[in-house]
Protein backbone atom coordinates (compact mmCIF):
# COMPACT_ATOMS: atom_id res chain seq x y z
CA UNK A 1 0.00 0.00 0.00
CA UNK A 2 2.77 2.26 0.69
CA UNK A 3 3.02 5.48 2.68
CA UNK A 4 4.13 9.11 1.89
CA UNK A 5 4.81 11.92 3.54
CA UNK A 6 6.05 15.49 3.36
CA UNK A 7 6.00 18.66 5.21
CA UNK A 8 7.30 22.19 4.22
CA UNK A 9 8.25 24.93 6.07
CA UNK A 10 7.63 28.54 5.50
CA UNK A 11 10.22 31.21 5.96
CA UNK A 12 12.98 29.05 8.11
CA UNK A 13 15.31 26.03 7.89
CA UNK A 14 14.56 23.20 9.99
CA UNK A 15 16.07 19.45 10.38
CA UNK A 16 14.36 18.16 7.72
CA UNK A 17 15.81 14.82 7.18
CA UNK A 18 15.33 13.67 11.01
CA UNK A 19 11.60 15.21 10.69
CA UNK A 20 10.92 13.49 7.79
CA UNK A 21 12.71 9.63 9.08
CA UNK A 22 10.41 10.22 11.99
CA UNK A 23 7.14 10.72 10.23
CA UNK A 24 8.34 7.90 7.46
CA UNK A 25 9.66 5.49 10.35
CA UNK A 26 5.95 5.61 11.58
CA UNK A 27 4.52 4.79 8.21
CA UNK A 28 6.97 1.61 8.11
CA UNK A 29 3.86 -0.72 8.55
CA UNK A 30 2.86 0.62 5.22
CA UNK A 31 5.88 0.14 3.32
CA UNK A 32 8.87 -1.98 4.69
CA UNK A 33 10.46 -2.98 1.90
CA UNK A 34 12.44 0.28 0.96
CA UNK A 35 12.55 3.98 1.95
CA UNK A 36 13.26 7.27 0.06
CA UNK A 37 13.92 10.53 0.85
CA UNK A 38 13.91 13.92 -1.13
CA UNK A 39 15.26 16.60 0.93
CA UNK A 40 15.71 20.25 0.21
CA UNK A 41 18.59 21.06 2.28
CA UNK A 42 20.76 24.70 2.68
CA UNK A 43 23.13 24.15 0.27
CA UNK A 44 24.93 27.46 -1.06
CA UNK A 45 23.35 27.15 -4.16
CA UNK A 46 26.61 27.56 -6.09
CA UNK A 47 26.88 24.03 -7.48
CA UNK A 48 24.65 21.29 -8.76
CA UNK A 49 24.58 17.97 -6.43
CA UNK A 50 24.43 15.29 -8.48
CA UNK A 51 23.50 12.05 -6.77
CA UNK A 52 23.81 8.47 -8.52
CA UNK A 53 24.06 5.30 -8.33
CA UNK A 54 26.56 2.19 -10.49
CA UNK A 55 24.53 -0.67 -8.97
CA UNK A 56 21.99 -2.16 -6.70
CA UNK A 57 21.40 -3.06 -2.79
CA UNK A 58 20.51 -6.73 -3.78
CA UNK A 59 17.80 -7.91 -1.29
CA UNK A 60 14.99 -10.53 -1.46
CA UNK A 61 12.32 -9.96 -4.24
CA UNK A 62 14.64 -7.81 -6.13
CA UNK A 63 15.01 -8.10 -10.37
CA UNK A 64 18.45 -6.49 -9.86
CA UNK A 65 21.28 -8.98 -10.27
CA UNK A 66 24.55 -8.93 -7.50
CA UNK A 67 27.84 -7.64 -8.95
CA UNK A 68 30.95 -7.48 -7.79
CA UNK A 69 32.28 -4.28 -5.95
CA UNK A 70 34.82 -3.89 -8.82
CA UNK A 71 32.40 -3.59 -11.18
CA UNK A 72 30.90 -0.59 -9.19
CA UNK A 73 34.60 1.06 -9.48
CA UNK A 74 34.75 0.83 -12.59
CA UNK A 75 31.52 2.32 -13.79
CA UNK A 76 32.11 5.09 -11.17
CA UNK A 77 35.57 5.46 -13.06
CA UNK A 78 33.62 5.68 -16.41
CA UNK A 79 31.43 8.69 -15.14
CA UNK A 80 34.27 10.36 -14.14
CA UNK A 81 35.50 10.33 -17.68
CA UNK A 82 31.98 11.39 -19.21
CA UNK A 83 32.00 14.00 -16.63
CA UNK A 84 35.24 15.55 -17.50
CA UNK A 85 34.01 15.11 -21.38
CA UNK A 86 30.94 17.00 -20.69
CA UNK A 87 32.79 19.74 -19.33
CA UNK A 88 31.53 19.29 -15.83
CA UNK A 89 34.23 20.57 -12.65
CA UNK A 90 34.35 18.24 -9.75
CA UNK A 91 34.10 20.38 -6.95
CA UNK A 92 33.23 16.97 -4.09
CA UNK A 93 33.04 14.45 -3.84
CA UNK A 94 31.79 11.33 -1.79
CA UNK A 95 30.78 7.63 -1.55
CA UNK A 96 27.86 6.68 0.45
CA UNK A 97 27.67 3.11 -0.06
CA UNK A 98 29.47 0.78 -2.64
CA UNK A 99 27.00 1.61 -5.24
CA UNK A 100 25.97 4.96 -4.62
CA UNK A 101 27.44 8.73 -4.89
CA UNK A 102 27.29 12.09 -3.91
CA UNK A 103 29.15 14.42 -6.10
CA UNK A 104 29.21 18.39 -6.27
CA UNK A 105 29.35 19.87 -9.84
CA UNK A 106 29.95 23.02 -11.59
CA UNK A 107 27.95 21.99 -14.95
CA UNK A 108 26.17 24.97 -16.66
CA UNK A 109 24.72 23.16 -20.56
CA UNK A 110 21.52 21.43 -21.00
CA UNK A 111 20.97 18.53 -18.25
CA UNK A 112 18.59 16.75 -20.63
CA UNK A 113 21.86 16.04 -22.97
CA UNK A 114 24.45 15.95 -19.75
CA UNK A 115 21.83 13.21 -18.22
CA UNK A 116 21.53 10.86 -20.87
CA UNK A 117 25.72 10.89 -21.85
CA UNK A 118 26.02 9.78 -18.00
CA UNK A 119 23.24 7.32 -18.24
CA UNK A 120 24.67 5.73 -21.18
CA UNK A 121 26.81 3.63 -19.00
CA UNK A 122 25.79 0.58 -18.53
CA UNK A 123 23.25 0.18 -15.05
CA UNK A 124 24.26 4.11 -14.10
CA UNK A 125 21.12 6.13 -12.96
CA UNK A 126 21.07 9.49 -11.65
CA UNK A 127 19.04 9.65 -8.56
CA UNK A 128 19.19 13.45 -8.45
CA UNK A 129 20.38 16.50 -9.81
CA UNK A 130 19.61 19.75 -8.14
CA UNK A 131 21.17 23.11 -6.22
CA UNK A 132 19.09 21.75 -3.19
CA UNK A 133 17.68 18.65 -3.33
CA UNK A 134 19.44 15.16 -2.29
CA UNK A 135 17.45 12.52 -3.34
CA UNK A 136 18.15 9.01 -1.08
CA UNK A 137 16.56 6.05 -1.71
CA UNK A 138 17.89 2.26 -0.93
CA UNK A 139 16.45 -0.82 1.12
CA UNK A 140 15.44 -1.17 4.59
CA UNK A 141 13.09 0.77 7.02
CA UNK A 142 13.35 4.91 7.48
CA UNK A 143 15.76 5.03 10.56
CA UNK A 144 18.17 2.30 8.41
CA UNK A 145 18.14 4.57 5.50
CA UNK A 146 19.04 7.50 7.51
CA UNK A 147 21.52 6.31 9.52
CA UNK A 148 23.10 4.24 6.25
CA UNK A 149 23.69 7.95 4.53
CA UNK A 150 23.85 10.02 7.79
CA UNK A 151 20.38 12.51 6.78
CA UNK A 152 19.19 12.85 10.75
CA UNK A 153 21.22 16.34 10.28
CA UNK A 154 20.49 17.73 6.78
CA UNK A 155 18.96 20.90 7.36
CA UNK A 156 16.64 22.34 5.16
CA UNK A 157 13.17 24.03 4.07
CA UNK A 158 11.48 20.93 3.03
CA UNK A 159 10.94 17.17 1.97
CA UNK A 160 9.10 14.09 0.55
CA UNK A 161 9.71 10.60 1.37
CA UNK A 162 8.20 7.55 1.11
CA UNK A 163 7.89 3.94 2.74
CA UNK A 164 7.13 1.42 -0.14
CA UNK A 165 5.62 -2.12 -0.66
CA UNK A 166 6.50 -3.26 -3.73
CA UNK A 167 3.62 -4.50 -5.58
CA UNK A 168 4.02 -3.62 -9.38
CA UNK A 169 8.20 -3.73 -9.60
CA UNK A 170 11.17 -5.63 -7.64
CA UNK A 171 12.34 -4.59 -4.25
CA UNK A 172 15.43 -2.38 -4.88
CA UNK A 173 16.61 0.99 -5.45
CA UNK A 174 15.73 1.60 -9.13
CA UNK A 175 12.05 1.07 -8.31
CA UNK A 176 12.19 3.13 -5.24
CA UNK A 177 10.91 6.44 -4.10
CA UNK A 178 11.65 9.25 -5.14
CA UNK A 179 11.61 9.65 -8.57
CA UNK A 180 13.53 12.67 -9.62
CA UNK A 181 11.57 14.77 -12.76
CA UNK A 182 13.98 14.16 -15.26
CA UNK A 183 15.63 16.73 -16.59
CA UNK A 184 14.43 19.01 -14.23
CA UNK A 185 16.91 20.34 -11.61
CA UNK A 186 15.79 19.76 -8.15
CA UNK A 187 12.20 18.20 -8.57
CA UNK A 188 11.10 15.18 -6.97
CA UNK A 189 8.17 13.12 -6.77
CA UNK A 190 6.29 10.22 -4.56
CA UNK A 191 3.50 8.33 -4.66
CA UNK A 192 1.13 5.76 -3.17
CA UNK A 193 -1.34 4.03 -5.13
CA UNK A 194 -1.80 2.27 -9.09
CA UNK A 195 -1.76 3.73 -12.04
CA UNK A 196 -3.58 1.80 -15.01
CA UNK A 197 -2.39 3.54 -17.61
CA UNK A 198 0.89 3.29 -17.26
CA UNK A 199 2.43 1.75 -20.24
CA UNK A 200 -0.03 3.57 -22.85
CA UNK A 201 1.76 6.96 -21.39
CA UNK A 202 4.91 5.54 -21.01
CA UNK A 203 4.89 4.82 -24.84
CA UNK A 204 3.67 8.19 -25.43
CA UNK A 205 6.14 9.79 -22.91
CA UNK A 206 9.60 7.72 -24.69
CA UNK A 207 8.33 9.02 -28.29
CA UNK A 208 8.40 12.74 -27.19
CA UNK A 209 12.07 11.75 -25.79
CA UNK A 210 11.52 11.38 -22.09
CA UNK A 211 13.37 8.69 -20.25
CA UNK A 212 12.05 5.85 -17.83
CA UNK A 213 14.67 3.98 -15.71
CA UNK A 214 12.32 1.73 -14.14
CA UNK A 215 9.45 0.08 -14.61
CA UNK A 216 7.64 1.11 -11.53
CA UNK A 217 4.48 2.93 -12.57
CA UNK A 218 4.73 5.62 -9.97
CA UNK A 219 7.69 7.02 -12.49
CA UNK A 220 5.31 7.91 -14.74
CA UNK A 221 4.01 10.92 -12.54
CA UNK A 222 7.74 12.11 -12.53
CA UNK A 223 8.33 11.82 -16.37
CA UNK A 224 4.54 13.22 -16.53
CA UNK A 225 4.98 16.56 -15.09
CA UNK A 226 8.49 16.79 -16.51
CA UNK A 227 7.13 16.73 -19.51
CA UNK A 228 4.28 19.35 -19.00
CA UNK A 229 6.39 21.45 -17.80
CA UNK A 230 9.08 21.02 -20.60
CA UNK A 231 6.60 22.22 -22.56
CA UNK A 232 5.60 25.27 -20.63
CA UNK A 233 2.87 23.76 -17.88
CA UNK A 234 3.64 25.32 -14.31
CA UNK A 235 4.05 22.43 -11.82
CA UNK A 236 0.22 23.16 -10.75
CA UNK A 237 -0.95 23.41 -13.70
CA UNK A 238 0.87 19.86 -14.63
CA UNK A 239 -0.34 19.11 -11.46
CA UNK A 240 -4.15 19.17 -12.78
CA UNK A 241 -3.73 17.62 -15.99
CA UNK A 242 -2.53 14.58 -13.92
CA UNK A 243 -5.93 14.16 -12.85
CA UNK A 244 -7.47 13.64 -16.45
CA UNK A 245 -3.98 11.98 -17.76
CA UNK A 246 -3.69 9.39 -14.90
CA UNK A 247 -5.82 6.69 -14.84
CA UNK A 248 -6.05 4.65 -11.63
CA UNK A 249 -6.18 5.80 -7.59
CA UNK A 250 -3.17 7.70 -6.76
CA UNK A 251 -2.36 10.52 -4.00
CA UNK A 252 0.93 11.85 -4.58
CA UNK A 253 3.53 14.75 -3.70
CA UNK A 254 5.81 16.74 -5.86
CA UNK A 255 8.89 18.92 -4.41
CA UNK A 256 10.61 21.83 -6.82
CA UNK A 257 13.58 23.47 -5.13
CA UNK A 258 10.79 26.08 -3.63
CA UNK A 259 7.45 24.73 -3.15
CA UNK A 260 5.55 21.39 -2.34
CA UNK A 261 2.40 20.16 -3.80
CA UNK A 262 -0.50 17.41 -3.25
CA UNK A 263 -2.73 15.92 -5.94
CA UNK A 264 -5.38 13.52 -5.15
CA UNK A 265 -7.62 11.43 -7.76
CA UNK A 266 -10.68 11.84 -8.83
CA UNK A 267 -12.18 8.64 -6.73
CA UNK A 268 -10.24 9.83 -3.39
CA UNK A 269 -8.93 6.12 -3.05
CA UNK A 270 -6.17 6.77 -1.58
CA UNK A 271 -5.58 8.73 1.96
CA UNK A 272 -3.89 11.76 2.67
CA UNK A 273 -4.10 13.81 6.07
CA UNK A 274 -2.99 17.20 6.22
CA UNK A 275 -2.06 19.75 8.56
CA UNK A 276 -1.76 23.21 7.34
CA UNK A 277 -0.37 26.64 9.99
CA UNK A 278 1.51 29.96 9.20
CA UNK A 279 4.68 28.29 9.49
CA UNK A 280 4.27 24.82 8.60
CA UNK A 281 2.17 22.52 6.51
CA UNK A 282 2.94 18.64 7.41
CA UNK A 283 1.10 15.87 5.74
CA UNK A 284 1.05 12.10 5.41
CA UNK A 285 -0.69 8.81 4.45
CA UNK A 286 -1.48 8.68 8.36
CA UNK A 287 -2.21 11.16 11.07
CA UNK A 288 0.12 9.27 13.59
CA UNK A 289 2.80 10.52 10.40
CA UNK A 290 2.02 14.28 11.17
CA UNK A 291 1.91 13.14 15.18
CA UNK A 292 5.64 11.77 14.95
CA UNK A 293 6.91 15.35 14.71
CA UNK A 294 3.58 17.49 16.30
CA UNK A 295 2.29 15.17 18.94
CA UNK A 296 0.48 18.37 20.88
CA UNK A 297 -3.42 18.73 19.71
CA UNK A 298 -3.70 20.45 16.65
CA UNK A 299 -6.44 20.31 13.47
CA UNK A 300 -5.83 18.23 10.00
CA UNK A 301 -8.13 17.49 7.39
CA UNK A 302 -8.70 14.90 4.80
CA UNK A 303 -8.36 16.97 1.16
CA UNK A 304 -11.46 16.29 -1.08
CA UNK A 305 -11.39 13.98 -4.09
CA UNK A 306 -9.83 15.21 -7.49
CA UNK A 307 -7.53 18.39 -5.01
CA UNK A 308 -4.73 19.98 -5.77
CA UNK A 309 -2.37 21.80 -3.65
CA UNK A 310 0.63 23.78 -4.01
CA UNK A 311 2.75 25.92 -0.77
CA UNK A 312 5.88 27.60 -1.41
CA UNK A 313 8.73 27.86 1.55
CA UNK B 1 -30.41 -21.30 13.79
CA UNK B 2 -34.37 -20.69 13.72
CA UNK B 3 -35.97 -21.74 10.42
CA UNK B 4 -39.74 -20.40 10.74
CA UNK B 5 -40.62 -21.68 7.35
CA UNK B 6 -41.72 -25.07 9.33
CA UNK B 7 -42.34 -22.36 12.76
CA UNK B 8 -46.44 -23.78 12.91
CA UNK B 9 -46.31 -20.90 15.56
CA UNK B 10 -45.42 -17.38 16.75
CA UNK B 11 -42.29 -17.51 18.86
CA UNK B 12 -42.36 -15.46 22.20
CA UNK B 13 -39.72 -12.90 20.42
CA UNK B 14 -42.52 -12.29 17.45
CA UNK B 15 -45.42 -11.95 19.46
CA UNK B 16 -43.01 -9.06 22.14
CA UNK B 17 -42.98 -7.70 18.59
CA UNK B 18 -38.94 -8.01 18.75
CA UNK B 19 -39.61 -9.23 15.16
CA UNK B 20 -42.02 -9.83 12.99
CA UNK B 21 -40.18 -11.34 9.51
CA UNK B 22 -41.24 -14.85 8.71
CA UNK B 23 -38.16 -15.96 6.77
CA UNK B 24 -38.44 -18.61 4.04
CA UNK B 25 -35.73 -19.80 1.53
CA UNK B 26 -32.38 -19.45 1.66
CA UNK B 27 -32.51 -16.48 4.16
CA UNK B 28 -31.73 -17.97 7.66
CA UNK B 29 -30.84 -15.77 10.86
CA UNK B 30 -30.34 -16.45 14.19
CA UNK B 31 -32.25 -14.41 16.89
CA UNK B 32 -32.15 -13.59 20.66
CA UNK B 33 -34.75 -16.09 22.47
CA UNK B 34 -36.42 -14.52 25.25
CA UNK B 35 -36.67 -17.93 26.63
CA UNK B 36 -33.39 -18.67 26.85
CA UNK B 37 -32.65 -15.03 28.17
CA UNK B 38 -31.71 -16.39 32.09
CA UNK B 39 -28.89 -18.81 29.87
CA UNK B 40 -27.96 -15.91 27.52
CA UNK B 41 -24.57 -14.56 27.57
CA UNK B 42 -23.47 -11.74 25.32
CA UNK B 43 -19.86 -12.40 25.29
CA UNK B 44 -17.54 -9.62 26.29
CA UNK B 45 -20.17 -7.15 28.03
CA UNK B 46 -19.71 -5.67 31.17
CA UNK B 47 -22.49 -3.94 33.62
CA UNK B 48 -20.58 -0.58 34.33
CA UNK B 49 -21.12 2.66 36.47
CA UNK B 50 -21.50 6.08 34.49
CA UNK B 51 -20.71 7.42 38.16
CA UNK B 52 -17.50 5.43 38.27
CA UNK B 53 -14.85 7.27 36.10
CA UNK B 54 -11.46 6.83 35.60
CA UNK B 55 -8.63 8.17 32.65
CA UNK B 56 -6.46 6.42 30.94
CA UNK B 57 -3.49 7.47 29.21
CA UNK B 58 -2.33 5.49 26.18
CA UNK B 59 0.74 7.36 24.80
CA UNK B 60 2.71 4.33 25.66
CA UNK B 61 0.70 1.70 24.36
CA UNK B 62 -0.34 0.14 21.23
CA UNK B 63 -3.69 -0.10 20.42
CA UNK B 64 -3.79 -3.75 21.57
CA UNK B 65 -2.88 -2.87 24.59
CA UNK B 66 -4.98 0.12 24.77
CA UNK B 67 -8.29 -2.02 24.01
CA UNK B 68 -7.31 -4.39 26.70
CA UNK B 69 -7.05 -1.92 29.39
CA UNK B 70 -10.44 -0.36 28.25
CA UNK B 71 -11.83 -4.07 28.39
CA UNK B 72 -10.44 -4.66 31.97
CA UNK B 73 -11.57 -1.12 33.33
CA UNK B 74 -14.99 -1.84 32.36
CA UNK B 75 -14.65 -5.53 33.96
CA UNK B 76 -13.83 -3.11 37.01
CA UNK B 77 -17.12 -1.79 36.36
CA UNK B 78 -15.63 1.57 35.04
CA UNK B 79 -18.82 3.62 33.19
CA UNK B 80 -17.22 6.72 32.26
CA UNK B 81 -13.62 6.14 30.76
CA UNK B 82 -11.47 9.37 29.65
CA UNK B 83 -8.49 8.24 26.70
CA UNK B 84 -5.61 10.62 27.35
CA UNK B 85 -3.25 11.05 24.15
CA UNK B 86 -4.62 8.75 21.74
CA UNK B 87 -2.24 10.97 19.28
CA UNK B 88 -3.60 9.47 15.76
CA UNK B 89 -3.16 5.83 16.77
CA UNK B 90 -5.54 3.40 14.60
CA UNK B 91 -8.50 1.55 15.84
CA UNK B 92 -8.76 2.75 19.68
CA UNK B 93 -11.88 1.75 21.33
CA UNK B 94 -13.28 -0.90 19.04
CA UNK B 95 -15.49 -3.72 20.19
CA UNK B 96 -17.37 -2.29 22.95
CA UNK B 97 -20.60 -3.60 22.94
CA UNK B 98 -21.93 -2.79 26.01
CA UNK B 99 -22.98 0.99 27.42
CA UNK B 100 -20.25 3.09 28.47
CA UNK B 101 -19.53 6.87 27.89
CA UNK B 102 -16.20 6.80 26.11
CA UNK B 103 -14.23 10.24 26.08
CA UNK B 104 -10.62 10.79 23.66
CA UNK B 105 -8.83 13.74 24.41
CA UNK B 106 -7.54 13.94 20.93
CA UNK B 107 -7.34 12.50 17.57
CA UNK B 108 -7.85 8.96 16.47
CA UNK B 109 -6.34 6.92 13.61
CA UNK B 110 -8.30 4.62 11.25
CA UNK B 111 -10.84 2.40 12.29
CA UNK B 112 -11.65 4.57 15.76
CA UNK B 113 -14.65 2.79 17.46
CA UNK B 114 -15.63 0.23 15.29
CA UNK B 115 -17.90 -2.40 15.36
CA UNK B 116 -19.45 -0.45 18.76
CA UNK B 117 -22.72 -1.77 20.25
CA UNK B 118 -23.96 0.21 22.95
CA UNK B 119 -21.21 2.89 23.99
CA UNK B 120 -21.59 6.75 24.29
CA UNK B 121 -18.15 7.93 22.30
CA UNK B 122 -17.13 11.52 22.45
CA UNK B 123 -13.77 12.40 20.24
CA UNK B 124 -12.58 15.81 20.88
CA UNK B 125 -9.95 15.69 17.75
CA UNK B 126 -10.40 14.44 14.65
CA UNK B 127 -10.62 10.46 13.57
CA UNK B 128 -9.10 8.70 10.42
CA UNK B 129 -10.57 6.74 7.80
CA UNK B 130 -13.65 4.13 8.75
CA UNK B 131 -14.50 5.68 12.22
CA UNK B 132 -17.50 3.81 13.38
CA UNK B 133 -17.59 0.94 11.07
CA UNK B 134 -20.45 -1.62 11.80
CA UNK B 135 -21.41 0.18 14.39
CA UNK B 136 -25.07 -1.16 16.10
CA UNK B 137 -25.63 0.77 18.15
CA UNK B 138 -24.64 3.81 20.33
CA UNK B 139 -24.00 7.46 19.65
CA UNK B 140 -20.04 8.78 18.82
CA UNK B 141 -19.59 12.73 17.98
CA UNK B 142 -16.95 13.62 16.21
CA UNK B 143 -15.19 17.49 17.25
CA UNK B 144 -13.35 17.91 14.26
CA UNK B 145 -13.19 16.48 11.14
CA UNK B 146 -13.57 12.74 9.62
CA UNK B 147 -11.29 11.17 7.13
CA UNK B 148 -12.95 8.73 4.46
CA UNK B 149 -15.69 6.15 4.71
CA UNK B 150 -17.26 7.38 8.28
CA UNK B 151 -19.86 4.98 9.18
CA UNK B 152 -18.72 2.31 6.49
CA UNK B 153 -21.51 -0.26 6.97
CA UNK B 154 -22.82 1.03 10.41
CA UNK B 155 -26.08 -1.12 10.84
CA UNK B 156 -27.76 1.56 13.89
CA UNK B 157 -27.04 4.61 16.33
CA UNK B 158 -26.09 8.54 16.09
CA UNK B 159 -22.73 8.69 14.40
CA UNK B 160 -22.05 12.77 14.04
CA UNK B 161 -19.26 14.69 12.73
CA UNK B 162 -19.12 18.27 14.27
CA UNK B 163 -16.67 18.83 10.98
CA UNK B 164 -16.52 17.74 7.16
CA UNK B 165 -15.32 13.95 6.26
CA UNK B 166 -13.87 12.27 3.45
CA UNK B 167 -14.86 10.01 0.38
CA UNK B 168 -17.28 7.23 1.12
CA UNK B 169 -18.93 8.82 4.08
CA UNK B 170 -21.86 6.48 4.73
CA UNK B 171 -20.94 3.23 2.32
CA UNK B 172 -23.04 -0.02 2.46
CA UNK B 173 -24.65 1.75 5.64
CA UNK B 174 -27.68 -0.72 6.40
CA UNK B 175 -29.38 1.99 9.16
CA UNK B 176 -28.85 3.78 11.83
CA UNK B 177 -27.82 7.76 11.19
CA UNK B 178 -24.97 9.73 10.27
CA UNK B 179 -24.83 13.74 10.67
CA UNK B 180 -22.36 16.00 9.07
CA UNK B 181 -21.65 19.70 10.44
CA UNK B 182 -19.49 20.72 7.69
CA UNK B 183 -19.11 19.32 3.71
CA UNK B 184 -18.46 15.54 2.13
CA UNK B 185 -16.54 14.57 0.18
CA UNK B 186 -17.23 12.28 -2.95
CA UNK B 187 -19.63 8.76 -3.24
CA UNK B 188 -21.25 9.80 0.15
CA UNK B 189 -23.93 7.16 0.83
CA UNK B 190 -22.27 4.31 -1.66
CA UNK B 191 -24.76 1.72 -1.94
CA UNK B 192 -26.40 2.71 1.15
CA UNK B 193 -29.38 0.13 1.75
CA UNK B 194 -30.99 1.82 5.00
CA UNK B 195 -30.87 4.61 7.79
CA UNK B 196 -30.31 8.16 7.03
CA UNK B 197 -27.37 10.25 6.33
CA UNK B 198 -27.55 13.94 7.10
CA UNK B 199 -25.37 16.59 5.59
CA UNK B 200 -25.30 20.23 6.33
CA UNK B 201 -22.55 21.67 3.86
CA UNK B 202 -21.62 20.51 0.34
CA UNK B 203 -21.17 17.27 -1.24
CA UNK B 204 -19.08 16.11 -3.77
CA UNK B 205 -19.41 14.31 -7.29
CA UNK B 206 -21.77 10.52 -7.43
CA UNK B 207 -23.70 11.09 -4.51
CA UNK B 208 -25.89 8.27 -3.38
CA UNK B 209 -24.24 6.48 -6.00
CA UNK B 210 -26.04 2.81 -6.55
CA UNK B 211 -27.81 3.22 -3.10
CA UNK B 212 -30.20 0.57 -2.36
CA UNK B 213 -32.73 2.37 -0.45
CA UNK B 214 -32.31 5.62 2.89
CA UNK B 215 -32.07 8.48 2.61
CA UNK B 216 -29.41 11.35 2.36
CA UNK B 217 -30.66 15.33 3.38
CA UNK B 218 -27.87 17.80 2.02
CA UNK B 219 -28.15 21.26 3.05
CA UNK B 220 -25.43 23.03 0.32
CA UNK B 221 -24.41 22.06 -3.14
CA UNK B 222 -24.49 18.44 -4.34
CA UNK B 223 -21.34 17.91 -7.21
CA UNK B 224 -23.59 15.47 -9.14
CA UNK B 225 -26.08 12.67 -8.39
CA UNK B 226 -24.30 9.10 -8.53
CA UNK B 227 -26.22 6.20 -10.33
CA UNK B 228 -30.09 5.76 -9.41
CA UNK B 229 -29.87 8.67 -6.66
CA UNK B 230 -32.67 10.93 -7.19
CA UNK B 231 -34.54 13.97 -5.38
CA UNK B 232 -37.55 13.68 -3.48
CA UNK B 233 -39.84 16.41 -1.80
CA UNK B 234 -39.27 17.39 1.32
CA UNK B 235 -42.40 16.17 3.68
CA UNK B 236 -43.45 17.58 7.41
CA UNK B 237 -42.32 14.47 8.55
CA UNK B 238 -38.56 15.32 6.80
CA UNK B 239 -38.45 18.52 8.36
CA UNK B 240 -39.65 17.31 11.78
CA UNK B 241 -37.20 14.44 12.10
CA UNK B 242 -34.57 16.47 11.11
CA UNK B 243 -35.34 19.33 13.59
CA UNK B 244 -35.12 16.80 16.46
CA UNK B 245 -31.98 14.82 15.11
CA UNK B 246 -30.14 17.40 14.64
CA UNK B 247 -31.01 18.70 18.10
CA UNK B 248 -29.70 15.33 19.42
CA UNK B 249 -26.69 16.13 17.12
CA UNK B 250 -25.61 19.16 18.83
CA UNK B 251 -25.25 20.88 15.55
CA UNK B 252 -27.28 22.95 13.39
CA UNK B 253 -30.19 24.02 15.92
CA UNK B 254 -30.89 26.87 13.74
CA UNK B 255 -30.53 25.57 10.30
CA UNK B 256 -33.00 26.18 7.60
CA UNK B 257 -33.63 22.34 7.49
CA UNK B 258 -36.83 23.47 4.95
CA UNK B 259 -34.49 24.30 2.13
CA UNK B 260 -32.37 21.18 2.07
CA UNK B 261 -32.36 18.51 -0.63
CA UNK B 262 -33.88 14.97 -0.11
CA UNK B 263 -32.24 12.10 -1.92
CA UNK B 264 -33.21 8.37 -2.32
CA UNK B 265 -33.34 5.37 -4.53
CA UNK B 266 -34.72 5.72 -7.85
CA UNK B 267 -34.85 1.78 -7.73
CA UNK B 268 -33.91 1.42 -11.20
CA UNK B 269 -31.17 -1.06 -10.20
CA UNK B 270 -32.87 -3.27 -8.40
CA UNK B 271 -32.78 -6.84 -9.09
CA UNK B 272 -34.46 -8.67 -6.71
CA UNK B 273 -37.21 -9.90 -8.82
CA UNK B 274 -36.25 -13.55 -8.91
CA UNK B 275 -36.82 -13.40 -5.33
CA UNK B 276 -40.30 -14.54 -2.67
CA UNK B 277 -41.89 -11.18 -1.52
CA UNK B 278 -40.13 -12.28 1.95
CA UNK B 279 -36.69 -12.89 0.83
CA UNK B 280 -37.00 -9.26 -0.74
CA UNK B 281 -37.40 -7.71 2.96
CA UNK B 282 -34.78 -9.58 4.04
CA UNK B 283 -32.22 -8.86 1.56
CA UNK B 284 -32.08 -5.40 1.85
Amino acid sequence: MCGIAGLIHRGKSSNVGEELQHMLQALKHRGPDSTGYALYADNDGQNFILRFKVGENVGEGSTSVNEDESVYNERKKAVDKKLSELGSLVVKEEKLTPYSYRYEIKFDKDLMEFSKSIESIQSVEILSIGKSLELIKDLGDATVVSERYGLNKVQGTHGIGHARMATESGVDIKSAHPFWGYPFADVSVVHNGQLTNYWNNRRVLENKGMRFMSECDSELIAVFLAERMRNGATLEEGMKESLTGLDGVFTYFVATKDSLGMAKDTMAAKPLVLYESDDLVAMGSEEIAIRSILPQEIDTYDPFDGEVKVWQT
Amino acid sequence: MANLKTAEKKTKAQSMGMHTETLTGKTQQKFFNPDEAENFFYWGTYDVDFNKRTDLDVKDLDCKQANRKIDELMSQGYGTIVIKNPQGKHSLGVGVLNKLNLIFEGSLGYFGVGSIDGPIVRVNGRVGWSCAENMMAGKVVIEKNAGSCFGAAIRGGDLICKGSVGARTGIDQKGGTIIIGGDAGAFTGFMMQRGRIVILGDVGINLGDSMYDGTIYVGGKIGSFGSDAVESPMTKDDIDWLKRKLKVAEIGENFDVSKMTKIVAGKKLWNYDALEPTEKKGAI
